[in-house]
């Protein structure tokens, strides 16, 4: 489906649309509390993004800083350029320990490089141990948001589906639902042979990586199997251990409205003497898919600056109106929609940066201050430019004559004067539909500055001013 | 004071009223106010679209036409296109553009903005009987930080009462975006339908903006729905002694 179809899909479901109104405000208010519980948020969003364009300016080295230190206390780190190359390491390091089961706990980046697909076909079974993707799994669906993969679900289709996935008897009661997930998930950690995690900050002073979560399932996931593979986007890395006391503060608040989440952890290496906790071996996968070309110019580089929170799609009125599914991305809302066409071209997502009113909002709740509209506009210009998308001949042409007239005022009121005398409106049938179009006033401003409104009065007469209605 | 008006076109040709009523409210508070014929658009439809050759041709000529008034002050009844002046260094890669850019934006201010934080004026002397709400245009409010000036305003119009939307809704965004609302009209109408059942909760008499292109959206959903609820640019609402 198309993005103007899964968007029209959408907005025609109206189970789906009250979802997502309710949790998108509900994580909204819940940010703002939580913001407020710091004394100085705009000078913590600073230092963060201070961080990240340091870290970004020098990645190479921080990623050689972050391998050595990460290898040295027993970890093994993979490099891969690609979503093919990760998935071939991930699966291999599976097969080659001979694993049938695989516990997964929440990582965007897997999602992005299909690796339940890729584990399926070497005949290893993934399981989403997070609540959010389990269901997402059991339903087999996609995530619609980047911290809350199954936001446009309500309870009573859940308790529907676990009704028919789970053999449990129909409710909607969330504690309910939570227990029997639970309930199947403790069999599913027991049996699994491999664990592969996501990443949210890794250090490079210590070769350190930080998980946070909320379910203990990510805990469960990197410390039960004998092997835990975490898999990191190569934007992931930041230089010292000290930095993650800023981003601790800004990631939870900006994400879920927490102050801190539930479970923090802090993985160095692997177990090294028999009586350490964890797993015997940790592999972590750097992955590039496309990262290292955003690097190169400082408008597109700040979107590695992202820590993944999902405030700006909470924000975004576009998709509180139609979700994520219809961004048909792994990564939706106005990040996704300048991380599509970059991570994965733009011959496939070169409608994405255009579905923004370019409203703001994004930017203003971004915790580490990415100006995506400014993004969306650069993205927009290289559509253009490259001539991506279809349609574009009558635009082309329309905005040529719109710069030929607009440059010349002559031929600018003269077209407009025409316009008004014939009362031709513009074929705007997308705009009458829904909404009146206001004609042409019946004279222009400069028409009335000419025939007496321009006359400079003393202002100490005070003209009585006309009120116009609208 | 002397003021020079930046009209936007769609004020220019659409709704003249915003921009008459900006010049009767300067005048009010002692301004002299002249206006450059020589100005048209400001090149944010190309820019918005991508179109940034396009875009460049028509701000150049907006930059030469203001650059040359030796007024103390531009002044625009548009925070949108106020807020675009601010987005031609991002739009020029030639230096010297981007300077003479930035100097005229410098001078570039918005109506609320320039009464309010300039002239220090809150009181233009307007009247208007009715129960009004303010529509937070999004690039007023996010790109220039207007957000206080015309809600102080507001408040000294005799016989006039302000209300607040609850929020999120003062702050959302009415959909209309550009060419976005042309693009994708049904996500722009259902964006813009929170914002008008917000405002028909709401109870005014109007909803008043700070942006032609804001009042056009909300306003052409509101007469389409029949709702009797008025849309206003803030200076026919300053302008006005009724």
């Amino acid at each position: 489906m198309s993005f103007d179809q899964s968007a029209r899909a959408a907005l025609a479901d109206g189970q789906l649309r009250g979802a997502l109104r309710q949790a998108t405000t509900l994580f909204g208010e819940r940010r703002r509390a939580a913001m407020a519980t710091l004394p100085d948020w705009e000078a913590a969003r600073d230092r963060a993004r201070a961080i990240k364009d340091e870290t970004l300016l020098h990645l190479d080295r921080y990623l050689e800083e972050f391998t050595a230190n990460a290898e040295r206390a027993g970890a093994r780190v993979h490099w891969a350029r690609d979503a093919a190359e990760a998935c071939a390491i991930i699966g291999d390091l599976a097969e080659r320990r001979g694993a049938r089961t695989v516990v997964k706990s929440k990582s965007m980046a897997s999602e992005e490089i299909h690796l339940n697909a890729a584990l399926a076909r070497r005949g290893i079974e993934p399981v989403e141990t997070d609540l959010g993707e389990y269901i997402i799994q059991l339903a087999g669906e996609t995530p619609s948001h980047i911290v809350v993969p199954a936001i446009h679900k309500t309870k009573d289709q859940i308790g529907a589906l676990f009704a028919v996935r789970l053999g449990i008897e129909p409710s909607g009661d969330v504690a309910v639902l939570t227990a029997a997930a639970r309930q199947a998930l403790r069999r599913r950690f027991a049996e699994a042979d491999l664990g592969v995690s996501g990443v949210n900050f890794a250090v490079a002073e210590t070769g350190t990586i930080l998980i946070l979560e909320n379910e203990g399932n990510a805990r469960l996931t990197t410390s039960l199997p004998r092997t835990h593979v975490a898999l990191m986007g190569i934007e992931k890395v930041i230089p010292r251990f000290a930095d993650l006391e800023v981003f601790l503060q800004l990631l939870p608040r900006s994400g879920t409205g927490q102050t801190l989440t539930a479970y923090q952890s802090l993985l160095t290496g692997a177990k090294r003497r028999p009586e350490d906790e964890g797993p015997a071996e940790l592999h972590i996968v750097l992955l590039d898919n496309g990262r290292s070309r955003m690097l190169a110019a400082p408008v597109t580089r700040q979107s590695l600056a992202c820590i993944r929170c999902g405030a700006c799609l909470n924000a975004c009125p576009v998709y509180r109106q139609i979700g994520g599914h219809a961004y048909g991305s792994v990564y939706p809302g106005p990040i996704g929609a300048v991380l599509t066409p970059q991570l994965f071209g733009m011959a496939k997502a070169s409608h994405l940066p255009f579905a923004s009113s370019l409203c703001g909002a994004c930017r203003d709740v971004c915790p580490v201050k990415i100006d995506i509209p400014a993004l969306l506009l650069h993205l927009r210009a290289e559509v253009v430019a490259q001539g991506a998308g279809q349609g574009r001949f009558v635009e082309r042409l329309a905005f040529r004559v719109y710069a030929a007239v607009m440059a010349r005022p002559r031929v600018y009121e003269w077209a407009m004067r025409i316009a008004r005398v014939l009362h031709i409106t513009p074929p705007l049938r997308a705009w009458t539909r829904w909404r009146d179009l206001r004609p042409l006033a019946p004279r222009s401003f400069r028409e009335e500055w000419r025939a007496g409104l321009g006359r400079e009065t003393d202002p100490s007469l005070a003209r009585v001013p006309r009120a116009r209605s609208g | 004071m002397r003021v020079s008006l930046f009209v936007t076109c769609l004020a220019d040709q659409i709704w003249p009223a915003a921009a008459t009523g900006a010049v009767d409210v300067l005048r009010a508070v002692g301004c002299s106010v002249a206006f450059d014929e020589r100005q048209v658009c400001c090149g944010q439809p190309a820019f918005n679209t991508g179109y940034r050759p396009e875009a460049r041709r028509v701000a150049r000529r907006l930059v030469e036409v203001l650059e040359s008034s030796d007024a103390d002050a531009i002044v625009s009844p548009s925070g949108s296109c106020t807020a675009m002046l601010h987005h031609y260094e991002q739009l020029f890669d030639d230096p010297g553009w981007q300077a003479r850019a930035r100097a005229v934006a410098q001078r570039t201010h918005e109506l609320s903005c320039f009464l309010v934080n300039h002239l220090g004026v809150e009181d233009v002397g307007a009247s208007f009987r009715g129960r009004l709400t303010w529509h937070d245009a999004c690039h007023g409010l996010r790109d220039l930080g207007i957000k206080g000036e015309p809600r102080r305003l507001l408040r000294r119009v005799r016989g006039a009462e302000l209300v607040e939307l609850p929020l999120p809704s003062a702050e959302t965004c009415c959909g209309f975006g550009g060419t976005f609302s042309v693009k994708y009209p049904e996500i722009s109408v259902a964006i813009l339908d929170e914002k008008v059942d917000a405002i028909e909760r709401a109870g005014v008499d109007a909803v008043v903006s700070g942006d032609v292109s804001c009042l056009m959206q909300i306003g052409g959903r509101l007469s389409r729905r029949g709702s009797a609820v008025r849309a206003l640019h803030l200076a026919e609402v300053l302008a006005s002694r009724s």
